[in-house]
């Protein structure tokens, strides 16, 4: 029976980057997974529960565990905060006793992280794309300390075909995107983002890779500010650069 | 004053940190992170877990027994001879202090370097009391000589530079001083032996308080600490509840996670034990013992569960070093002597959210804090309570954010919740952003979201996924 992953595409990436979204779906279905998309789907509750507003995060949350909860099998995302906050924070959300506290537990324990159910569900390091070019790898901070997910992404960068993988002296220094703190403290979110951008430039690399859109908005657009020639990508677009048209 | 009343404003503090700060705040915890890192590595990865794991474990159990452990230690401190008093706030900390001065007309103090008595603004009290203060941890004295606060919970000094302290020295001493390390410290080391001498009267704090034998533990690098609490003849320890811990076996853990995480040493200095004041002749040092028992809102911290790990803290600073927050603006930001990621948890809850809601808010959550914390605190999750306290209240304090950013965030909610408005309202917005859009960027944004343009453009709406996948479930896309 073929592996079933339903899309969390998130909101971010619904806005923002439906490229990545779409061959995020041709990745998975070349690897034989069959997806599904449930289109009811809008925003998981991180920014409000990030920012305070409990309430409106349980509301979301509620929601999103309706859409998904009527699902079966995996459920995929290529955000690693939107996946920390239904695996880490929905079940304390609806803690035990309430009713939806099962189905928090149910549907945490089978969302994943892309990479993390490309090298662990999946078991592929290896989906056979070319990307000549020097990369370097910025670790979202949810995905390395909410998660755990350290190394799945840069061994899938490891197996690209021509990839040079180079090291980033502040791999797993925040890049100052922070959510609601992008705007409440642009000024120092501003300092930490030009940080980042000094480290990407110092590592040498023509592409930075990411696997969260909210680092992606910032770091691209703190790159683009400077007029680098230095792109910004989703680890899904490596993935299938040299792939994404066939 | 003795603790800030104003709102503390973390935004307009961060836009006026002195260009050099920065750089010279990187620097310093660069080499404190680096010293830490080596140690670690060299007791193994493996055991510095579990030392932290059984750090956090006794400090939890010596918190949530606080009153088990703090009768305890008042009882052994009495046995030796030395006097215990309680204070509930600042305002009482200072008054006690203020009191036994009085008693014995002292007009000098020497102080070593205390967090506690930063909280409770000990040193504007005696000022105002006309009693001199005299800070002599090297740091500190400096920070004294310019007329503001510690800038690091360790390192108060570290932001200025061997040019800057000179020329302070000069300027406030009269001295002519060398830009170099040494002769800085020859001159202050010359300055403080006099003041040494010539107080009647030596404050400290306290980093631990062993209640088995009473004895207040002090952990310096200087021993200006070992001066102040010998030479005078009075000697008074301010010690927050919190530094309970219940015996000599739970020291040795806290002590080798300390120094570590501090400064990136196995030990510091120097590691004082204070037990009572002389109890024979044949013994030296000050007559008199006092231990001020500070709470100042911390069993107020205690009620809440989700918050009560906020005094695990043993002010180690491992965390201001890690924070990219903390090193981009540095320690004078948080409006708060103790700053950092440790002073956004604990300010709002000393201070309350009137004055310190910015606080919980100046943090990515990036977690980098809970990784490096020594007693395993889950900072950022203390820090997401405090974020709920100011936006929705709790039982500690009602809500004190605006009710229009609230009445926002309700609005986004019901969007939100109905797929069809976040659809269309998603479409609208990809038709009304044509005139702000060029190149697959908006480099202008109106009021409030040019809070995110002022600083990098932000990326199109494009939100055109959906539409594609229902051509490409359709089998139209491949």
């Amino acid at each position: 029976m073929a592996i079933r992953a339903q899309l969390f595409i998130t909101c971010l990436a619904d806005q923002f980057f439906p490229g990545v979204l779409q061959r995020m779906v041709g990745l998975l279905e070349r690897l034989g997974v069959q997806v599904a998309f449930p289109e009811e789907q809008t925003c998981c509750g991180q920014p409000f529960f990030n920012s305070g507003y409990q309430t409106q995060a349980r509301d979301l949350a509620r929601k999103w565990l309706e859409v998904f909860g009527r699902t079966d099998g995996f459920i995929v995302s290529p955000s690693g905060s939107c996946v920390d906050m239904v695996r880490h924070h929905y079940p304390r959300l609806f803690p035990p006793g309430t009713p939806e506290h099962h189905l928090a537990e149910d549907t945490a324990a089978r969302t994943f992280e892309f990479t993390q159910f490309l090298v662990h569900e999946l078991k592929a390091t290896d989906v056979g794309a070319r990307f000549p070019h020097k990369v370097t790898y910025h670790a979202s901070c949810h995905l390395l300390r909410g998660l755990g997910v350290r190394e799945e992404p840069k061994a899938l960068l490891r197996k690209v075909q021509g990839l040079e993988l180079v090291p980033l002296s502040t791999e797993e220094t925040c890049c100052g995107f922070g959510g609601v703190f992008s705007v409440i403290y642009p000024e120092v979110s501003q300092a930490m983002m030009e940080a980042k951008v000094k480290s990407i430039e110092a590592a040498g690399a023509e592409v930075v890779v990411a696997c969260d859109a909210g680092c992606l908005m910032n770091i691209a657009g703190g790159l683009r500010k400077v007029n680098s020639p230095i792109k910004a990508m989703h680890l899904i677009d490596v993935l299938t650069a040299d792939r994404g048209t066939r | 004053m003795s603790q800030a009343s104003v709102p503390i404003d973390f935004r307009t503090n961060a836009q006026h940190v002195p260009p050099k700060m920065p750089g010279a705040v990187q620097k310093a915890t660069a080499r404190f992170l680096g010293g830490r890192a080596a140690l670690v590595e060299l007791l193994g990865e493996e055991l510095w877990q579990q030392l932290r794991q059984a750090g956090h474990d006794l400090r939890l159990h010596a918190i949530t027994h606080l009153d088990h452990y703090l009768v305890q230690a008042e009882q052994a401190v009495t046995k030796a001879g030395g006097q215990v008093h309680w204070a509930r706030d600042a305002g009482e900390a200072n008054r006690l202090v203020l009191e036994i001065a009085r008693q014995h007309d002292v007009k000098k103090v020497v102080k070593s370097k205390s967090m506690a008595t930063e909280e409770i603004g000990l040193n504007h009290a005696l000022e105002a009391a006309n009693i001199q203060v005299i800070e002599t941890d090297l740091g500190e004295y400096i920070v004294q000589l310019v007329g503001v606060g510690p800038a690091h919970i360790v390192v108060p000094a570290f932001h200025l530079s061997k040019e800057e302290i000179a020329d302070l020295f000069h300027k406030k001493l009269g001295v002519d001083a060398p830009s170099e390390a040494e002769g800085l410290t020859q001159i202050a080391r010359t300055k403080l032996r006099e003041e040494f001498l010539a107080a009647e009267m030596g404050i400290s704090g306290g980093n631990f308080l062993v209640a088995e034998t009473g004895t207040v533990v002090m952990v310096t690098n200087e021993g200006n600490g070992r001066m102040c609490t010998t030479v005078p003849p009075i000697h008074i320890a301010v010690v927050g509840i919190d530094k309970v811990v219940p015996d000599w076996e739970s020291l040795t853990v806290l002590l080798k996670l300390l120094a570590r995480s501090a400064t990136g040493q196995k030990l510091s200095c120097y590691t004082s034990f204070i037990s009572g004041p002389p109890r024979s002749q044949a013994e030296t040092g000050p007559r008199e013992f006092h231990l001020i028992l500070v709470d100042n809102g911390r069993s107020r911290i205690l009620q809440t569960p989700e918050c009560r790990e906020t005094l695990l803290c043993i002010r180690c600073g491992a965390c201001l070093n890690i924070c990219p927050v903390y090193n981009s603006v540095g320690g004078y930001a948080y409006g708060w002597p103790i700053s950092g990621p440790t002073g956004a948890m604990l300010a709002p809850q000393i201070l309350g959210t009137k004055v310190a809601g910015a606080l919980p808010f100046a943090s990515t959550l990036c977690g980098a804090c809970n990784d490096i914390c020594p007693v395993k605190i889950p900072i950022t999750e203390i820090l997401l309570h405090l974020r709920r306290r100011v936006v929705e209240g709790d039982a500690i304090e009602a809500a004190v954010a605006p009710s229009l950013l609230r009445a926002g965030a309700q609005a986004g909610s019901v969007v939100l919740q109905r797929p069809w408005l976040y659809q269309l309202g998603s479409k609208l917005l990809t038709w009304f952003q044509a005139p702000l859009k060029s190149d697959g960027w908006i480099s202008k944004l109106p009021p409030p979201l040019n809070r995110w343009t002022m600083v990098r453009p932000l990326p199109a709406f494009a939100f055109d996924f959906r539409a594609w996948w229902r051509t490409h479930r359709r089998g139209g896309t491949r």
